[in-house]
């Protein structure tokens, strides 16, 4: 039998059963923690990508690469408008965006206004949005501009063309990412559970 | 009519028009988005035709802004990889260093090679998507043999 371990357990998991239910429902045999993470998939959503870049051809054709992906992609046209769709522009503060879920940002380096850099800078002094990984792309290849953009904490700096193998390897290394949370999570719901029917059992329920 | 298609394309590359980019667009389509290459190839051209336009009039006001010019090729050039349109990119490279060398008599000469490479282009493509369009949607997501 397998049970929904979140609906189970809220902040105060005796508020939902009789002491009786829940002995039971806490017996650890119970409690099929399934390590099949094949599932993550349909049970977690899609991985959902900002991807940001000036050049209209480049936009669709990088929008082409995450959805043959199985990315969800959200696609702006300037970094000013990444901001803005995050709530980093400070108009509202970021109130309202802690919910946004973004897994991926993927920029372009050169744009007119602020750069792909730039971008990069505001979203790591970010609370809210530092720990999203951020790829740059650009279509040339100079040392010194990844090696800053790495320092700055890019996940990655992607050379244009975006290759389709470019691409899925960011997304099945963000899957581990997100299975390793997904399991770390299950994980310590697992011990709580133990926990709280070796509680029960020793109050001799 | 689809062994000419496939012949029309393999050409493409042969003669250097196209590069493997192109492939790569092909690898993007399916038969949920059979028209992809065509889109973004339209997308291109409309693009690349406002930058021409713009690339014009810089150069018709005759003061060389070597810097700006050289922006709007860097986009040029950019969007060229993209579709794997590889003599214009060829044509954008060689604009660049004209520019970073400060010499105007061989950014209009390259642009003039430019425009007609970027025009050759596209009555080939529309060419040949018309005829892939006719020829049936599973020739075009295929690679040239």
């Amino acid at each position: 039998m397998q049970y929904q371990i979140s609906s189970t357990f809220s902040s105060n998991p005796q508020s939902l059963f009789s002491l009786v239910d829940m002995a039971e429902v806490l017996r650890p045999e119970m409690l099929d923690i399934s390590n099949d993470t094949s599932s993550l998939a349909s049970s977690q959503e899609l991985l959902h990508v900002l991807a940001v870049d000036d050049s209209m051809v480049d936009r669709k054709f990088i929008e082409r690469l995450l959805r043959v992906s199985s990315c969800k992609v959200t696609v702006v046209d300037s970094a000013t408008r990444a901001l803005q769709y995050l709530g980093l522009d400070g108009e509202n503060g970021s109130v309202g965006f802690e919910d946004l879920k973004i897994n991926l940002i993927m920029t372009d380096y050169s744009m007119p206004g602020m750069t792909g850099y730039e971008l990069l800078k505001k979203i790591k002094e970010s609370s809210i949005f530092r720990e999203i990984p951020v790829v740059i792309m650009s279509s040339e290849n100079i040392l010194p501009r990844i090696d800053r953009c790495l320092e700055e904490g890019a996940e990655d700096f992607l050379l244009k063309p975006v290759k389709l193998a470019d691409v899925k390897r960011l997304r099945d290394s963000l899957m581990k990412a997100e299975e390793r949370a997904f399991k770390n999570l299950m994980h310590k719901r697992e011990l709580e559970a133990n926990d709280i029917y070796s509680q029960l059992k020793r109050a001799k329920i | 009519m689809q062994r000419q298609v496939a012949l029309i394309k393999q050409s493409l590359f042969d003669q250097g028009y196209l590069d493997e980019q192109f492939m790569e667009l092909e690898e993007l389509q399916d038969d949920a988005n059979p028209n992809f290459v065509e889109e973004v190839s339209a997308l291109y051209f409309k693009d690349s035709a406002r930058l021409i336009n713009n690339i014009d009039q810089a150069l018709e006001r005759g003061s060389f802004d070597f810097n700006r010019l050289d922006s709007y090729m860097h986009q040029f050039k950019g969007s060229s990889t993209s579709i794997g349109a590889s003599k214009v990119k060829a044509e954008c490279t060689k604009f660049r260093e004209y520019c970073r060398a400060g010499n105007a008599e061989g950014c209009l000469r390259t642009f003039q090679q430019l425009k007609k490479e970027h025009s050759t282009l596209r009555k080939k493509l529309e060419h040949y998507f018309q005829l892939a369009r006719q020829a049936g949607p599973k020739e075009t997501a295929r690679r040239p043999k």
